[in-house]
């Protein structure tokens, strides 16, 4: 039997899916949000640019259910306790299993047979000579070199067929239920696009799963381990990072904005004075000093952190923790002028005049008028937090080394782009799968903002 | 005027004191001496004489806020607090871990930081402005759309990327430049060409996008229309009556950077290995020298407030309308 693991940051992110969910029950009341919401939707670009971050949420969710596998029995001695390996897997790693297991000895180039290093070997007459050794777990079933680009070419087109099939099973039943629910006449939303959208992921997932189990698609890094397995592992680490920074943000800024605004005098005096002493400390240096510390606290504590993915998750976590409480001064000046405008409508006043408490003025009155400026930032900030951590693992205050993440593959690329020839496929994978999450979500929070900031004309923006 | 500087001056004090006890806290009391030495000296076989001396001689053999064994005002006075977090209140940086003079090392190395900052911030906001300008012009086209559609790719780029690409490019490829180093003088030109161009390259998506909806604001005020209205051509509309008015905000919103130039940039100091204060930084970081750390810090937030001081001032000075009180 396997063994589950449930890391913190795991149960943190089922518990923000269940809240969400929770939220998106909850919003099915309120028909003002419902209606925002639907606008935000009723763009192409929004539409497009969710259902590639839900894909991306979607990975990372498989990469957060952990469990560890047995270790065999020693000679069929009967053991009471079953030992477990040291090394903690995830349901993604099965999916991804061909990549994981493949590993060669260092550098080979994208679709490349023969590693990037020459190497000693003898021949059938026992000479040492050095040339490019074969790679052992890429084009293995090719009998002759020079078949390579011709099994790559029907590969793609079986693949890219394959992948067609699998996004029409979807489209194909949801156009069936769109058809049949009668609705079609006052529907404004780009079904088209999503369609498209979920097209083009399923052809690029085929693509890749079933090419990369014939070969380095993106290569291999300097031990020798696929690329595409590191990049498609860090997207948990860039999602999780976005999204757990930005949930530490929200109480403090909330809060704290919001009562400064709201109640004025000595509370303003002492928010006003909290958020300016912390957003004058240079960030990335304040985030610096408390990672350093952290590290100094992992070290004298070593007894806690049997497991490397448990050391490195609490890293993680601190480091999520510790972006969230440097970074939520924006918001909380933002949402206390607000609520100071706010405050003063006459409705809030009449609200004072008929007794009505603070909890039920704020809860009912001041939040709804405040939540637009809370959903923009939520959305921006994620794109930021998730360009913070590779910077951050560049300067080697970010996530641990041995956590899959973008940062890490930029930092090793420093190296590599010196190379001759230059080693440009890391980097390159970084990229695209970093760019692609941070545009999708730099789109979708400027739908956001069109959608819920009332400032926006339309047309105008 | 004055009255309202000098009170903004004393409302800094309070606010610089904040930081400095949250460093403080931040540096020894989450982490006690004891434990920075351990990391420092960094072997597994140390011992408590290795420690003690490490401490001695930096200075974090004293108690944290009070000594018991002096007499007086000295109680206070000859305590890790007072040293090392009192002092900084003076400027007097002290030493670094390494035992270098921080002040002096700051004064060298703010040269070429402030070398690749200044002329960097002054480019990039010229050609942000200028590019905002073109977009405003075309506005409700498809140029528009495509222009901040390609912002906002610009944008989701981290920096990172842009220097690793410009060096890429620039320096491996075509040869134009040399890939990282600095020299003083006329030579500095060659190694400051590319982090200038890139610096400014990084910028250019955020900046147009922000300045965009600043000019387009503007676009839409009453006197605009009015001028359309009489017949003032096009681009002096623009030139002579939108870009003036739209600095304002501008300016406003770039004063408060400005005393921030001096820190230097953490990532491109460190790729183009310039020897400015943001590689000074870094270094520090990477070397657990908590004491650079800590003096670059308190630099960084009274740089800060300075800047929320110029803030303020500008508003007045660029907009007559506006009274400080």
């Amino acid at each position: 039997m396997i063994l589950p693991v449930f890391l913190w940051s795991d149960l943190l992110i089922y518990t923000l899916i269940a809240s969400v969910g929770l939220f998106l029950w909850q919003l099915r009341k309120n028909p003002q949000a419902k209606k925002r919401w639907s606008g935000v939707f009723a763009s192409k670009v929004g539409m497009a640019s969710f259902i590639v971050i839900l894909f991306y949420i979607l990975i990372s969710l498989l990469d957060s259910m952990h469990y560890r596998e047995p270790l065999p029995q020693l000679n069929g001695v009967e053991q009471q306790e079953v030992a477990y390996s040291s090394e903690v897997k995830s349901v993604l790693d099965i999916v991804l299993s061909p990549l994981h297991s493949s590993n060669e000895s260092t550098y080979s180039a994208p679709f490349a047979l023969h590693s990037f290093a020459k190497e000693n070997m003898t021949d059938s007459n026992g000479a040492i000579y050095r040339d490019f050794p074969r790679l052992k777990n890429a084009g293995s079933h090719l009998k002759d070199v020079s078949e390579r680009w011709w099994d790559v070419l029907w590969r793609s087109v079986l693949a890219i067929l394959l992948g067609g099939l699998v996004a029409a099973v979807p489209i194909g039943l949801h156009k069936f239920y769109r058809n049949n629910s009668g609705k079609t006449a006052s529907e404004v939303v780009p079904w088209n696009v999503a369609y498209k959208t979920l097209l083009m992921i399923s052809v690029i997932g085929c693509w890749v799963l079933s090419l990369s189990e014939y070969y380095h698609i993106l290569g291999t890094d300097k031990v020798g381990s696929d690329v595409l397995y590191q990049s498609i592992k860090a997207i948990r680490t860039g999602v999780l990072i976005g999204t757990l920074a930005t949930l530490v943000t929200l109480p403090l800024a909330i809060i704290l904005g919001i009562s400064a605004g709201y109640f004025k005098g000595w509370v303003d005096d002492v928010v006003q004075y909290t958020y300016t002493t912390l957003s004058s400390i240079p960030g990335i240096l304040l985030i610096a000093a408390s990672v350093l510390l952290i590290d100094v606290y992992i070290e004298t504590h070593a007894e806690q952190f049997n497991l490397t993915a448990l050391r490195s998750d609490f890293k993680f976590l601190a480091l999520c923790a510790i972006l969230g409480l440097t970074s939520w001064t924006g918001l909380c000046r933002m949402l206390r002028a607000e609520t100071l405008k706010v405050s003063q409508l006459d409705y809030v006043q009449a609200a004072h005049a008929f007794g009505v408490n603070h909890r039920r003025v704020i809860g009912k009155h001041i939040l709804p008028n405040v939540t637009h400026l809370i959903l923009i930032a939520i959305v921006l900030d994620f794109s930021m937090f998730v360009l913070a951590e590779a910077v951050l693992s560049y300067i080697g205050v970010g996530v641990d080394p041995d956590m899959h993440s973008w940062g890490n593959m930029i930092n090793a690329a420093r190296s590599e782009l010196s190379r001759d020839p230059v080693v440009w496929w890391s980097v390159s994978a970084a990229f695209i799968l970093m760019f692609t999450l941070v545009l999708a979500a730099n789109l979708f929070s400027d739908e956001v903002r069109n959608a819920f900031d009332p400032n926006t004309v339309k047309g105008d923006s | 005027m004055l009255a309202y500087i000098i009170r903004r001056f004393l409302y800094a004090i309070p606010i610089l004191i904040g930081v400095n006890i949250l460093t403080f806290a931040l540096f020894f009391m989450v982490n006690t001496p004891d434990q920075m030495a351990r990391v420092q000296l960094g072997d597994k076989h140390i011992t408590q004489q290795d420690i003690n001396n490490w401490k001695a001689q930096r200075g974090y053999d004293k108690p944290l806020f009070i000594n018991a064994e002096k007499q007086g005002l000295e109680t206070l006075t000859q305590t890790i607090f007072f040293d090392k977090s009192i002092k900084l209140l003076a400027f007097d940086f002290g030493k670094s871990d390494e035992g270098r003079s921080i002040g002096g090392d700051i004064q060298e190395r703010m040269w070429p930081s402030l070398a690749v900052q200044v002329p960097t911030f002054i480019i990039g906001i010229l050609v942000n402005i200028c590019f905002a300008l073109i977009i405003v012009m075309f506005r409700a086209s498809l140029f528009e759309f495509s222009a901040l559609t390609f912002c906002v790719m610009l944008l989701s780029i981290s920096a990172v990327f842009y220097i690793l690409g410009g060096q890429f490019l620039f320096a491996k490829l075509w040869n134009l430049v040399p890939i990282s180093g600095y020299l003083g003088g006329a030579d500095a030109l060659r190694f400051l060409i590319l982090p200038i161009i890139i610096g400014v390259m990084a910028g250019i998506g955020a900046g147009t996008r922000m300045y965009r909806t600043i000019f387009i604001e503007e676009a839409s005020r009453d006197y605009i229309r009015t001028a359309r209205a009489k017949g003032v051509s096009e681009l002096n509309l623009l030139f002579k009556h939108l870009l003036p008015n739209g600095m304002i905000p501008v300016l406003t919103g770039v004063v408060v950077v400005i005393p921030q130039l001096f820190m230097g940039s953490l990532l491109m100091e460190s790729f183009f290995g310039i020897p400015g204060l943001g590689s000074y930084t870094l270094d520090a970081i990477q070397a657990q020298d908590f004491a650079v750390v800590r003096a670059m810090v308190f630099l960084g937030s009274v740089l800060y407030i300075i800047g929320l001081l110029l803030t303020d001032i500008s508003y007045t000075l660029v907009d007559p309308r506006v009274k400080l009180s």
